[in-house]
């Protein structure tokens, strides 16, 4: 009833002592998540909230069978932090930090294609949440329902702002997932549409993007090729004006491309209902559906 | 961050790559001495602000004695430059770059970014060099030659041979080239560049590569660790507002429009740009005040937001998921008492203690109208501005 993740994933936090890290761990430890270990190297031994924190992860690994890592090191040493993750054998990397430089992100991209295993979200992202079940990163865990709508989403707020409405619908969550708003990020939109058109319990998928690149484009492509369920989206900054960077580093329009019109044209021509106003993405879904 | 272009050609100097000698100057005076230090015959006057086009819009002049370096100085000194890239309003030029003019044999085109799809670094050639790159990709594709830089390869030779042949060099400018482009890449690596255009790039009568323009911006993520890089920003090519919102690690964009908004997070905050724009209205700015606001950010944005004189409304946008709305209202009606609100204000909370925030708001004595859903304050700002301004 969910992809990536469920409530018998066994979590690490990479930077548990921060104040993010400190904060974060607490809020996912009241929804449920099953944290297991912390990482802040020179902090072996010691605790926080009862979870055994460890000098690196590949200690962490080996004392508690982790297979998800959270990730709240701060920007200068999150590349690394990421890296140190895969190789110790974690599949699932969530990197919250904000503010990585791109030229880092580059190299961990590079360094992940030889490391298969892990599936890297963000960086600079809310992270990822199976309602009910268990959460990784920042979003807040009471506007979700369970349920069997997939959502994935470049930004943060703007994806509480779609899961609110659906689940004031009533139309619960299988697993919600940011990608975040940097140029370079692991998990794509695609990754995302092929595992919620493989996973039986999710019958429907909001995509939510932004101005920018062309993740978007590519996505209506691969939807029109190969999705079985209906997926409805919104793209944020219709408004937007070329050259100026909106708040993400990914968030820009330059040289013509990466504009809002063009990916709801390619969106809507590969049959994706697109919201014409984000007030109104949960009633987009609930009419798809009703199709 | 975007830097001048002479700041951009004296990093490039001090890289090994070609630029024409010249001086940056931010007087007629200045320009006379630096003209006559260069020596020679023919000058270039360039006025250096922060947006491409400068050509067209009439900021950057060939003069063949020295008194025209003087008198061409003085016009484009102060004048307010309109290009593509300014927006109507323009920027005023405050600094030139005198520089030696350069016998020309061919203008090229060269350009190093970040290719997001591929998860590479792009470069760029064309012998389509002087003109808007974005017009000869729409018209000629055909000659624009791209290669992927393997990150941890890096420039491989055969690729910099690739990119000469394109470009019809000789073996002797081949060779210049294929220094000159190795050092750039270096250059870009090592400072953390989003961006190195150079356009155009020349080879010179002698069979030299000089860059002619330098256009470079580095990823503002890692100024950390060049320091140095962050001396070269040039506070006068941004707008206030957007100075005094950085202090408070604020994301804010100045718009046309005359609703001010403040919005948490940058894809909510965009959002509901459009949201003002669908039902009529325009959006005077974007203003992010983070996903982890604070009640001093908010206090901040909402006195950077009242301080612009365009703005007849306001219209607050909080989506409150871990940061607590009721800490927000009173961000809010601390800044809205301090600055002595009377426009308009509409505040749309939703999320984690929504309910006690609207009830502080209700009970502050403040002129505030709150509204239930996006669309319904969207409505309720266009609405009381609309009044406001007649």
């Amino acid at each position: 009833m969910s992809i990536w993740l469920n409530g018998a994933t066994k979590v690490v936090i990479q930077g548990i002592t921060g104040a993010a890290g400190r904060f974060h761990t607490e809020q996912m430890i009241a929804y449920g998540t099953h944290i297991v270990a912390g990482v802040t190297p020179g902090r072996g031994g010691d605790s926080f909230m009862d979870v055994p924190i460890f000098d690196s992860v590949a200690e962490a690994v080996a004392q508690s069978a982790a297979t998800a890592s959270v990730i709240y090191v701060p920007p200068p040493f999150a590349a690394e932090a990421i890296l140190e993750a895969a190789d110790a054998g974690i599949t699932l990397i969530v990197a919250i930090t904000e503010g990585i430089p791109v030229l880092d992100m580059l190299k961990v991209r590079t360094a992940l294609e030889q490391r298969p295993w892990a599936r890297l979200i963000g960086p600079n992202c809310p992270g990822i949440i199976t309602p009910g079940q268990s959460k990784l990163g920042i979003m807040p865990g009471p506007i979700h329902l369970p349920g069997r709508i997939g959502v994935i989403s470049r930004s943060g707020t703007l994806t509480y702002e779609a899961v609110e409405q659906l689940t004031r619908l009533g139309l619960g969550q299988s697993t919600c997932i940011g990608l975040g708003g940097d140029p370079i990020h692991g998990t794509t939109f695609i990754d995302c549409l092929e595992a919620f058109n493989a996973d039986p319990d999710t019958e429907g998928v909001v995509m939510i993007g932004e101005i920018g690149g062309d993740a978007e484009e590519r996505a209506a492509e691969y939807i029109a090729k190969h999705l079985s369920k209906p997926v409805i989206a919104f793209i944020a900054g219709r408004t937007a004006p070329p050259g100026k960077r909106m708040g993400h580093a990914g968030a820009i329009i330059s040289g013509g491309s990466g504009r809002a019109a063009d990916k709801i044209a390619a969106l809507e021509s590969a049959g994706v209902a697109v919201a014409p106003s984000p007030a109104d993405i949960g009633v987009t879904m609930q009419r798809a559906l009703a199709h | 961050m975007k830097v001048h272009e002479y700041q951009a050609k004296t990093c490039f100097a001090q890289s090994g790559i070609s630029v024409p000698p010249g001086h940056a100057v931010f007087s007629p005076a200045e320009a006379l001495q630096a003209a006559q230090k260069l020596g020679g015959d023919a000058w270039v006057v360039k006025a250096q602000i922060h947006a491409g086009g400068r050509g067209k819009g009439g900021g950057v002049k060939i003069a063949r004695s020295l008194a025209e370096v003087e008198s061409l100085a003085s016009t484009i000194l102060g004048m307010n430059l309109v290009t593509h890239q300014t927006g109507p309003a323009g920027q005023v030029v405050r600094r030139l770059l005198i520089e030696a003019a350069v016998p020309i044999a061919r203008e090229l085109y060269l350009s190093l970014l970040l290719d997001r799809g591929a998860g590479r670094i792009l470069i760029m050639a064309s012998t389509e060099g002087g003109m808007d790159i974005e017009e000869v990709a729409a018209h000629q594709p055909e000659k624009i030659v791209k290669v992927h830089v393997d990150p941890v390869w890096g420039l491989a030779n055969f690729q910099v041979r690739t990119l000469a042949k394109a470009l019809a060099l000789s073996p002797t400018a081949a060779k210049d080239f294929s220094a000159m482009l190795h050092r750039l890449y270096t250059f870009f690596i090592a400072n953390d560049c989003d961006l190195v255009e150079i356009n155009p790039l020349v080879l010179t009568k002698d069979e030299r590569i000089v860059a002619l323009d330098a256009k470079v911006t580095f990823d503002g993520n890692a100024l950390f660790r060049h320091p140095e890089l962050a001396a070269l920003r040039d506070l006068d090519e941004e707008h206030p507002a957007e100075i005094e919102a950085s202090k408070w690690d604020l994301s804010y964009i100045a718009l046309d429009g005359d609703i001010g908004c403040m919005v948490n997070g940058a894809g909510l905050a965009m959002a509901t740009m459009d949201i003002i724009k669908q039902y009529g209205g325009e959006p005077a700015n974007f203003l992010d005040v983070g996903g982890s606001a604070t009640r001093e950010r908010v206090a901040a944005a909402f006195k950077i937001i009242s301080a612009d004189p365009r703005v007849k409304g306001i219209f607050v946008n909080i989506f409150g998921g871990i940061v607590r709305c009721d800490m927000l209202a009173e961000g809010i009606i601390e800044a809205a008492k301090e600055v002595g609100l009377a426009l308009p204000l509409v505040v749309r909370l939703e999320g984690t203690r929504a309910a006690e925030g609207r009830a502080l708001l209700d009970h502050s004595g403040l002129k505030i109208t709150s509204a239930d859903t996006m669309a319904d304050g969207a409505c309720k700002i266009i609405a009381a501005s609309r009044a406001a301004g007649e």
